[in-house]
């Protein structure tokens, strides 16, 4: 068979051992062809586990700038004997398998249609190195040399980067360019390089991407970097896979850019707690004494905060959490991905309770959201989660920018300070409903001498918040939150919506890291004829646009990364549509970030009608095969 | 009856350094039982932030849930309150200090709140000596929900069915000098001479102070089986009287009987306390807690300042934060602005 042949369009993966340094080099790698001005999505498919374990490292390169997951595999690098038999299955025909040809390749892994490029790694740092820790590391660099030659990047731009990670460490820049060179030049006397798949600098049209000049970051770090720029001061947190990273980067940042220029003290604090449960607590007692603080968890933790969501929630104390999702329930697969945490979210605690939530697509949104979610919190006196996700948390993704307009002020909500208490001639009453949108003042502690203090409490009160029993009191109360998330409406972000090229009576609607392998998705099926107005959802609650999207579309796909389909629940609930069959189903929830190829297959199969093709997702879920 | 608290008093009530009357640190009317220790302990909090002449506004009061936690609705009504969940009061405690280290935190829970539900996060605040007072209003039993055994109860106790307690009780004294309290106090709600100036010099702490105080529950907890009923603590306590005389105030002896020792507080102040025992230094973890051993194993129970650390680092100094409270920074201490944020994003290319 042919070799795959393309430019600027493949997806590549590297089979590792985790714990063996392959991460910096990988990284490298992918860096390497951003530079180069093409666009490109890695993403790690690690274990839960520190060290010995077989992780994966897959960089997609799309010269259209599609980020999300392709599926499939052009070229697998195997660095790692463990999962050597179930990596050679995976490439696709024509695919390429580089592996180390140190020892000869066994014969039940020699495939006809693919092309295996063997490469010594083992035996060349044997040669070159007689530390065991340097053999180790320097293969990794090693491989990304070799395919430098084989794959054509730009030699210059893998220097550089070598030279900045090393920025401080000059000793180790030279030997890190020197096993460059050593598996460049094996590559390039032993094969016919660059190999028919490979990179072409300036020939990407991007159009995904835009004119902007992109960044490359993880999704955490601009959570972070967000609540660096919201004037967050108190972080508290309990260490949990994928969120660490959010406060690990808080941290960061805020030793570089929060210390008081004229004391040298923390303009911040971070707690680690004891569990989520007081990381909660410590968020809801630093936001009513009239500080910004958040926390950042995943699933089980939230599930942990519930009851704090709850008191916040009624009590009306601001608070940002963010939910970096991982698959569940219970542990789950804590190292992959997932949006599974929406309904709990949304609906977090018992009784009646309801929270704001937003959905990041990109690394600025999950700047910008961040910025927002402080404000919104704020302004409505309640928690607002962010719903991020292990594909946008923890991977290195391509993003517009972050930005920041210098004229933004903080909007801190409805807070009467000690002069507003003196100019009150009226009685105030810290849950009265006095403009008429739901949303009561507060004091903070301390504010003046004899006037604005309450009893905050989770328990019911009236508009005095004086406890009560009456049932009448009771309910006024609960309706005046339930008119408080009504004005949340106008002031969360609206979805964005694109009409299809051509007329249709079909609607996709997806949100967060769904977005992008969605938007191939549509395109891919535009092609062929099946056309679909797109709504990528960016908050709740929804919105009148929402709402009328669903009422001028005939069919709904709801794609979403969960087996309940549980946007598509909400969007039952909480949306006046009737026809519950309208809005159909489209999940994936097998851990690894959702595939543009498999949503395309869903939709295509389910408008094709009749013959759907158990793609699994698809035939466990009520509402797709009406 | 009618709930509607009298709101005349004398005309010549005495004032403290801020001209104010004891009524300015009254709370509302409490809805306890006739009779239940907490309400003794709420009278001495107001007692003890008046002689202090605490600005009621700039104490924020928090509290759990149960019977204690409701009471600091019925003391200084002019301080922000937060009654938040079960148990979990000291986080909630610690954000709000975070925010604002410069008001007095002051918070109201009980045995249950503190040794069960809540026994995780009380440890932890220990451990972080929060700038904060911590009171357990400590009855042995759950009163809200009518009387079940609490982990305070102390073994061989019966409860109101006359179920005998087999479980070993918890005794948070000693359990937060041993994870690093930096003050303990242990007193009876029904001893005012001894719980006014314990509070007070609480509350004059530098750190965490906890004050664990036996507060019988008259209607659950107060039969001839109970350890923790009036009758048992007034046969089986062990006090050692404390004075607390406030920074620049004259130290006059009320007690003259006992070994005495002055203890000088961070602010100045000064504790003075009338031991029993010689050899006890209650500034050695070591000794204060083989005196609250010591009398534990004869079935007393001593009460008194148990355990002080002096010149401790609270949270903030461990933390280094600046001494203007979070909470009052804006854009101008806290946003980097646009810049700064280009020439992040140029890192990023």
């Amino acid at each position: 068979m042919q070799p795959k042949a393309s430019v600027n369009d493949f997806v590549i993966k590297f089979a590792n051992v985790n714990g063996t340094g392959s991460a910096s080099a990988n990284g490298m790698f992918a860096k390497a062809i951003f530079r180069m001005g093409i666009p490109v999505s890695p993403r790690n498919i690690f274990p839960s586990n520190i060290q010995g374990m077989p992780t994966w490292y897959e960089v997609r390169v799309s010269e259209y700038g599609y980020l999300g997951r392709r599926g499939g595999t052009d070229i697998m690098v195997c660095v790692n004997p463990q999962s050597m038999q179930r990596d050679v299955a995976e490439v696709d025909a024509g695919g390429y398998f580089i592996y180390d040809s140190t020892k000869p390749l066994d014969l039940r892994l020699v495939r006809k249609d693919i092309h295996y490029i063997g490469i010594p790694f083992t035996e060349i740092c044997l040669r070159e190195y007689t530390d065991a820790r340097q053999r180790l590391l320097f293969k990794n660099v090693i491989y990304v040399g070799a395919l430098a030659a084989l794959l054509n990047i730009d030699f210059g731009i893998l220097k550089d980067l070598v030279s900045e990670q090393f920025k401080g460490k000059e000793k180790l820049i030279t030997p890190n360019v020197y096993a460059l060179e050593l598996g460049y030049q094996y590559a390039s006397s032993n094969f016919d390089c660059p190999v028919p798949m490979h990179l072409e600098p300036g020939h990407s049209v991007g159009k995904h991407i835009g004119d902007f000049e992109n960044i490359l970051m993880d999704g955490n770090t601009a959570i972070a970097l967000g609540a660096v720029y919201a004037g967050a001061t108190v972080a508290a947190w309990y260490p949990i896979t994928p969120s660490t990273s959010v406060i690990d980067a808080f941290d960061k940042y805020c030793r570089r850019l929060r210390i008081d220029p004229g004391t040298g003290k923390k303009n911040y604090a971070i707690v680690q707690a004891e569990d989520e449960l007081s990381a909660m607590g410590m968020v809801i007692g630093a936001c009513w004494n009239g500080a910004r603080a958040f926390t950042a968890t995943s699933g089980p933790g939230v599930s942990l905060m519930s009851e704090f969501l709850g008191l916040a929630y009624f009590a009306e104390v601001p608070a940002v959490l963010v939910d970096v999702q991982r698959a569940g329930p219970s542990t789950g697969m804590p190292t992959r991905t997932q949006q599974s945490d929406v309904l709990m979210a949304a609906y977090a605690s018992h009784g009646d309770t309801k929270h704001v939530m937003l959905f990041p697509g990109t690394p600025a949104e999950c700047f910008s959201m961040t910025l927002d979610a402080f404000d919104l919190a704020e302004r409505l006196q309640t928690p607002v989660i962010i719903m991020s996700d292990l594909e946008l948390g923890m991977n290195e993704c391509m993003s517009p920018p972050l930005e920041f307009d210098d004229e933004r002020r903080y909007d801190r909500g409805k807070v009467l300070d000690a002069d507003a208490l003196d100019d009150m001639t009226e009685r105030w009453g810290r849950y009265l409903d006095v403009d008429g949108d739901g949303i009561p003042y507060r004091t903070y502690p301390g504010a003046h001498p004899s006037k604005g203090s309450y009893f905050t409490r989770g328990s019911s009160k009236d508009e005095y918040a004086a406890y009560t029993e009456d049932g009448a009191a009771y309910v006024r109360n609960m309706d005046r939150l339930l008119k408080k998330f009504e004005t949340a409406k106008s002031l969360v972000p609206p979805p964005k919506i694109k009409q299809a090229d051509a007329e249709t009576t079909m609607g996709a609607v997806f949100f967060g890291t769904t977005a992008s392998p969605a938007y191939e998705a549509t395109e891919i099926l535009a092609k062929e004829g099946i056309h679909l107005d797109t709504m990528r959802i960016r908050s709740f609650p929804f919105n009148e646009d929402v709402e009328e999207f669903i009422e001028t579309h005939d069919r709904v796909f709801i794609i979403e990364q969960n087996r309940d389909g549980q946007m598509r629940r909400l969007m039952l609930n909480e949306t006046k549509v009737h026809m519950k069959d309208k809005l159909v189903a489209i999940l994936e929830y097998d851990g690894l970030p959702i595939t543009a190829l498999k949503i395309a297959s869903m939709i295509r199969n389910y408008v094709l009608g009749g013959n759907i093709t158990p793609i699994h997702g698809l035939e466990t879920t009520e509402d797709v095969a009406s | 009856m009618t709930y509607v608290k009298p709101m005349f008093r004398h005309p010549d009530a005495p004032v403290n350094g801020l001209g104010h009357t004891r009524q300015v640190y009254e709370g509302g009317l409490s809805t306890l039982c006739a009779g239940c220790g907490h309400d003794s302990i709420s009278a001495a909090i107001i007692d003890a932030c008046f002689e202090l002449s605490i600005e009621p506004h700039r104490v924020a009061k928090l509290s759990g849930i149960g019977c204690s936690s409701k009471t600091p609705a019925y003391f200084l009504s002019g301080s922000h309150s937060f009654n938040s969940v079960h148990g979990r009061m000291p986080s909630v405690a610690t954000g709000a200090n975070l925010a604002n280290r410069d008001l007095i935190y002051i918070g109201v829970s009980g045995d249950g709140d503190t040794a069960s539900i809540g026994l995780g996060q009380f440890s932890h605040v220990v451990r972080r000596n929060l700038n904060m007072t911590y009171l357990v209003e400590n009855n042995g039993c759950y009163g809200l929900t009518k009387g079940q055994d609490s982990a305070t109860m102390d073994s061989g106790s019966r409860n109101k069915k006359g179920d005998l307690n087999q479980y070993s009780p918890i005794d948070l004294a000693r359990l937060a000098i041993e994870i690093g309290a930096t003050f303990v106090g242990r007193s009876f709600s029904g001893d005012k001479q001894q719980l006014i100036p314990l509070i007070k010099a609480a509350i004059s702490h530098r750190g965490f102070a906890l004050l664990d105080v036996v507060s019988p529950c008259v209607t659950f907890n107060n039969h001839a089986d109970s350890t923790k009923s009036y009758e048992h603590m007034r046969q089986v306590n062990a006090p050692m009287p404390v004075d607390f005389v406030p920074m620049r105030e004259e130290i006059t002896a009320s007690y003259d009987a006992g070994n005495t020792c002055e203890v000088c507080m961070h602010d100045g102040s000064v504790v003075r306390l009338y031991k029993h025992d010689n050899d006890y230094d209650i500034e050695d973890r070591q000794s204060a807690l083989q005196a609250a051993h010591h009398y534990a194993s004869e079935g007393k129970i001593l009460t008194g300042l148990l355990y002080i650390e002096r010149d401790s680092e609270e949270l903030h100094d461990v933390l280094d934060t600046s001494r203007r409270p979070l909470n009052s920074m804006d854009e101008k201490q806290l946003c980097p602005g646009s810049r700064l944020l280009d020439s992040i994003n140029a890192g990023l290319r």
